[in-house]
């Protein structure tokens, strides 16, 4: 029986492989329309981006050979977030993002196969220093 | 936005307060937008549909953010976040409230620095958790 993998060799040669630095330049209007997005009033917005903005700071060439890599699961859907924080995100800061797929895990369950795609990303700002981490786990089914 | 919370007023158990949410499409449109996250399962009905949906659901991130705010309107402005973290069970859907919650399951001194875990969740109308997860925050001591 010939079936098409699961993880394709696309996919799998993404691992442990760094992608980036890619630079986004926190603007105020990027933030403001951000908090305004997620409903957040809260003045603190004005100067420092709010806990989940990095969702904002996407790795997109990691991100569009994930998700382009041939998988006969079409369905995709945001498994889980996890962010780590060493310094706010300020307007006016420079942000460097690199990232990296660290793990596939294949499950099967009583609807079929899932596929779990760990990412792994770093947030540095214009000083070098690391301001946020984040782990994401990206669902295939 | 709200009184400073002290490391000393809280313990084990002790609940944040809860808030509630109510997601429309076009804050699915916004948040799309200001987080660069295009995926049509938030925004078009058709995709959603043929996904075996019945409608189009909630960003993830959408729901943490929501989770996000429960925390740092309740912390003030002289708490840090120091951890954020959620596990997307279940799916939110525009129009319907999401009730966010979270109680301490932990406090802990580490270096000088007051830290408290949070178990934080978020439910929808049907009392469902659709978000699961944790934080940590930094607060301040009267100490």
């Amino acid at each position: 029986m010939s079936e098409e993998p699961i993880i394709s060799q696309e996919l799998e040669s993404l691992l442990n492989v760094e992608f980036g630095p890619e630079i986004y330049e926190i603007e105020k209007g990027m933030v403001r329309k951000f908090a305004e997005a997620i409903d957040d009033p809260n003045p603190l917005w004005r100067q420092i981006a709010p806990p989940t903005f990095p969702a904002a700071l996407v790795p997109t060439e990691l991100w569009h050979k994930m998700t382009s890599a041939p998988c006969p699961l079409a369905r995709f859907l945001n498994g889980s977030s996890e962010l780590e924080y060493y310094q706010s995100i300020r307007v006016g800061d420079v942000i460097s993002v690199t990232a990296r797929l660290d793990k596939l895990r294949k499950m099967e369950g009583k609807e079929g196969t899932t596929l779990f795609m760990i990412m792994e990303t770093t947030y540095k700002n214009q000083k070098g220093d690391v301001v946020a981490r984040g782990r994401n786990t990206y669902i295939r089914y | 936005m709200a009184e400073p919370v002290f490391y000393e007023d809280l313990e084990t158990g002790s609940e944040i307060p809860a808030l509630v949410k109510y997601p429309t499409t076009m804050q699915l449109v916004k948040f799309a937008g200001a987080s660069g996250d295009y995926y049509p399962i938030h925004y078009d009905r058709d995709f959603a549909q043929a996904n075996g949906l019945r409608g189009v659901i909630v960003h993830g991130w959408l729901a943490l953010s929501f989770l996000g705010q429960m925390i740092t309107n309740w912390m003030g402005g002289s708490g840090i976040l120091v951890k954020l973290s959620g596990s997307y069970r279940g799916m939110n859907f525009p129009g319907e409230d999401i009730i966010c919650n979270g109680k301490v399951t932990r406090k802990y001194i580490e270096d000088n620095r007051h830290y408290v875990r949070l178990e934080i969740w978020a439910e929808n109308i049907r009392g469902e958790r659709t978000v699961s997860g944790s934080a940590v925050v930094m607060l301040p001591s009267r100490t």
